[in-house]
């Protein structure tokens, strides 16, 4: 395979300097800007599948920003490691859902975002969003990781305010609050960590952490804001706000940032702190967590009447079923169980991230699907569109199916693993899990039948092809990861997971020896 | 006593902040708020950097008897604290053009008139 | 083929099996008498006759039944998910004042 040590910062650069260049050649014809960004697109999926190869294969990639080596510092620096970016499995693994999501968001965008409304500037804040949440998976050092966490709100609230009505511009704002209050605490755990150690990069702090009382601090607020931000409950009320009103593609990016926020959420706990930590007690915190969000989402999706409102209390849910598996592996971090059921129930969980992202936002796209046909997104004004929207409703059903955990798709292979291994720690995490899968098969076929069967109520046609690709590319994967997920498990996830878990050989790879 | 002034200030700045994002109801104080806790975050980024009787870090004209660089307060903090005020003043432009959307959709600026719920 | 702790669970085999059963039930169905089975075209129903016009239940009638016998739990629901910013964060301040004194709750109590 042909691998350049210059990938890592390729593909952070190239969606930042396209994403400017855009509207430069949106002057020039608008046909030739929509294939540069969706070239660019196509360029960033290939170089993360070869990234990824390369750290599955080789194992951690380190890429210094400036310098062959992490350790060349001007003589009397205080400060010993210079900037870098570290690939492990874990980041690889979330370069991957990132990098795909944007791909399905931006074909999808030719056709549903209409012309003469600066597209170009559209299509600039999503390359920049790309950008924000590839910085975040694949930093190494802390500071790095809150800017680009702020660079990733703020391009997603001008995004979700895009279409500028009063709903779209509300949740923007609420978001924007929300976002950025997780930020500036996050920024405050980062100066006391600076104030003790004198350092920011996570490797070398993990080499010399002492859990003081300041350390306690940091960790308390690191977790809440990260947990605020992936919309855990109880701290989810802007979730459904925002989903449901930005434009479908944007939503299903939206998903996909809030796993990047949760991929900071494990590096805080598993890679910074570790064993050192009370590990129980956080584990313990998240496996609650992940329990209430699973019901709450669930039962508030039920009573619905707003489709991508209800879709997005589904990813709250889902985040739950996330939040559950890496919960237990936490909280059997140190125990010997930890090798027998610990590590699947983190493949569990890290299985279900990349699958969430991929039907979740498939759904998304589908809901965006019938109101660009409709005009509306309330599940009362609709009725018997399987009749013309054929393609639609194969999708939607494919994504129905994989989110309820029906074989044979790829929902049903990450429940399982979920179910089996958290039965072990406690039979009451598997009743919940199951019955939260029921009522969410119940709340889908809810939408089925409201929004397809039935009689024929409108007379709309199918939507665009470029629509169905950008579903299409979904579905594929889909359907992929639902008939080999052994495979998948053995190949990318279960180096994900050892990576995460490992944490001497994170800081060896940056420290040396 | 003294030298723990600053951070004092810092604990004061974000409690006044929090008070304001939790328990007003005017959009623009709301901002303000997020405002005066984000003044309170690079105010304690500053304060670390201090080191007792210690001068600006820069090489150039140097007063006499400074030794060099344990007489110099840090500059990493510093240069923290410029991108955290810069990514502050992004964010609260995004955010007044955003609340001035929502005056001229809704006719009002109270945070308890909102029109997504449930 | 996916390996579990406790078993395993494989996509192929499952998608044999299903289509092994269809088949069988397919070949299951032909043995019946050959004229029942041109009037089993129609579902059978009991009791009155369907009227003629098409109706469709909207998307806030179903799960009437289920909704209802909930409904304490979803009012109290349905209250805490006012839209209000304030409140918002005022649950993120509690969580993390919560971790915060559970977290040092065990070197504060002697």
């Amino acid at each position: 395979m042909i691998y350049n040590e210059a990938i890592p910062a390729i593909l952070i650069g190239l969606p930042l300097l396209a994403a400017f260049i855009t509207p430069i050649i949106n002057l020039a014809s608008r046909k030739a800007r929509n294939a540069f960004v969706i070239a660019v697109l196509a360029i960033e999926e290939l170089l993360i599948i070869l990234l990824a190869w390369h750290v599955f294969t080789d194992g951690i990639v380190i890429y210094t920003m400036g310098a062959k080596n992490p350790s060349i510092v001007p003589l009397q620096a205080a400060v010993p490691i210079r900037i870098v970016l570290e690939i492990d499995g874990m980041a690889a693994f979330m370069g991957l859902i990132s990098c795909t999501v944007a791909m399905a968001a931006g074909i999808y965008s030719i056709a549903f975002i209409k012309e003469g409304n600066g597209k170009s500037r559209y299509y600039t804040l999503l390359l920049i969003m790309l950008a924000g949440m590839l910085g975040m998976e694949f930093t190494g050092d802390l500071f790095n990781l809150f800017v680009f966490l702020e660079i990733l709100s703020i391009a997603s609230c001008g995004l979700i305010a895009y279409r500028q009505h009063a709903d779209a511009v509300e949740g923007a704002f609420k978001y924007l609050v929300v976002s950025n209050i997780a930020a500036l605490f996050v920024l405050f755990a980062i100066a006391l960590f600076y104030a003790q150690y004198d350092l920011l990069n996570i490797a070398a702090i993990a080499k010399v952490m002492q859990y003081t009382q300041l350390d306690k601090i940091a960790l308390v607020l690191l977790v809440a804001a990260f947990a605020m931000k992936c919309g855990a409950v109880p701290m989810h009320f802007w979730a459904p706000d925002s989903y449901s009103t930005a434009p479908a593609a944007i939503t299903a990016m939206l998903v996909a940032a809030s796993q990047a926020s949760l991929y900071a959420l494990f590096r805080v706990c598993f890679t910074l702190y570790g064993s050192l930590m009370d590990y129980q007690t956080i584990g313990l915190a998240i496996i609650i967590f992940g329990l209430l969000s699973m019901f709450i989402g669930v039962t508030m999706a039920l009573p619905q009447k707003d489709i991508k409102r209800l879709m997005a209390y589904h990813a709250i849910s889902q985040t739950g079923y996330m939040l559950l598996g890496v919960g237990v592996g936490l909280y059997l971090l140190g125990s010997s169980d930890f090798n027998v059921y610990g590590i699947k129930a983190m493949e569990g969980g890290i299985f279900h991230i990349i699958n969430h992202a991929m039907y979740k936002g498939l759904l998304f796209l589908t809901a965006g699907a019938i109101y660009y046909r409709l005009g509306t997104r309330n599940l009362n004004e609709m009725g018997g569109l399987g009749h013309t929207m054929k393609f639609t409703s194969i999708f939607f059903i494919i994504g129905a199916l994989a989110i309820a955990g029906i074989p044979p798709f790829n929902g049903f292979a990450s429940k399982l693993l979920i179910y089996e291994a958290c039965y072990k720690v406690s039979p009451i995490l598997s009743i919940v899990a199951m019955l939260v899968s029921v009522l969410t098969l119940a709340s889908f076929i809810k939408v089925f039948h409201s929004a397809f069967m039935g009689p024929k109520m409108h007379d709309v046609k199918e939507v665009p092809k470029s629509m169905l690709i950008g579903m299409a590319v979904l579905t594929f994967v889909i359907i992929f990861f639902g008939l080999f997920p052994g495979w998948v498990v053995s190949h990318i996830v279960h180096p994900a997971v050892m990576a995460l878990v490992d944490k001497t050989a994170y800081i060896n790879a940056v420290m040396g020896g | 006593m003294i030298w723990n002034v600053p951070f004092i200030t810092v604990a004061l700045l974000i409690a006044i902040g929090l008070y304001a994002v939790m328990f007003k109801r005017n959009l623009i104080k709301i901002a303000i708020g997020i405002t005066i806790i984000e003044s309170g975050v690079n105010l304690f980024l500053i304060t670390l950097g201090y080191r007792k009787g210690g001068v600006a870090p820069i090489y150039t004209n140097l007063p006499s008897g400074v030794k060099v660089p344990e007489g110099m307060v840090l500059p990493v903090p510093q240069a923290l604290t410029l991108t955290s005020i810069v990514i502050g003043v992004a964010v609260l432009a995004l955010m007044l053009s955003f609340i001035m959307k929502m005056y001229q959709h809704n006719k009002s600026l109270d945070s308890h008139s909102r029109r997504l719920k449930g | 083929m996916l390996e579990t702790g406790f078993g395993y669970w494989d996509a192929i085999a499952w998608i044999v099996a299903f289509i092994v059963i269809c088949i069988v039930v397919y070949i299951i169905r032909g043995f019946g008498k050959r004229e029942h089975r041109k009037e089993a075209e129609e579902p059978f129903f009991s009791g009155v006759e369907l009227p003629d016009e098409k109706v469709h239940v909207k998307a806030s009638n179903i799960y009437w039944g289920f909704i209802e016998s909930m409904k304490g739990y979803y009012d109290v629901m349905k209250k805490m998910h006012d839209g209000i910013i304030n409140n918002y964060i005022s649950w993120f301040i509690f969580i993390a004042v919560l971790l915060l004194i559970i977290l040092f709750a065990p070197e504060v109590i002697p």
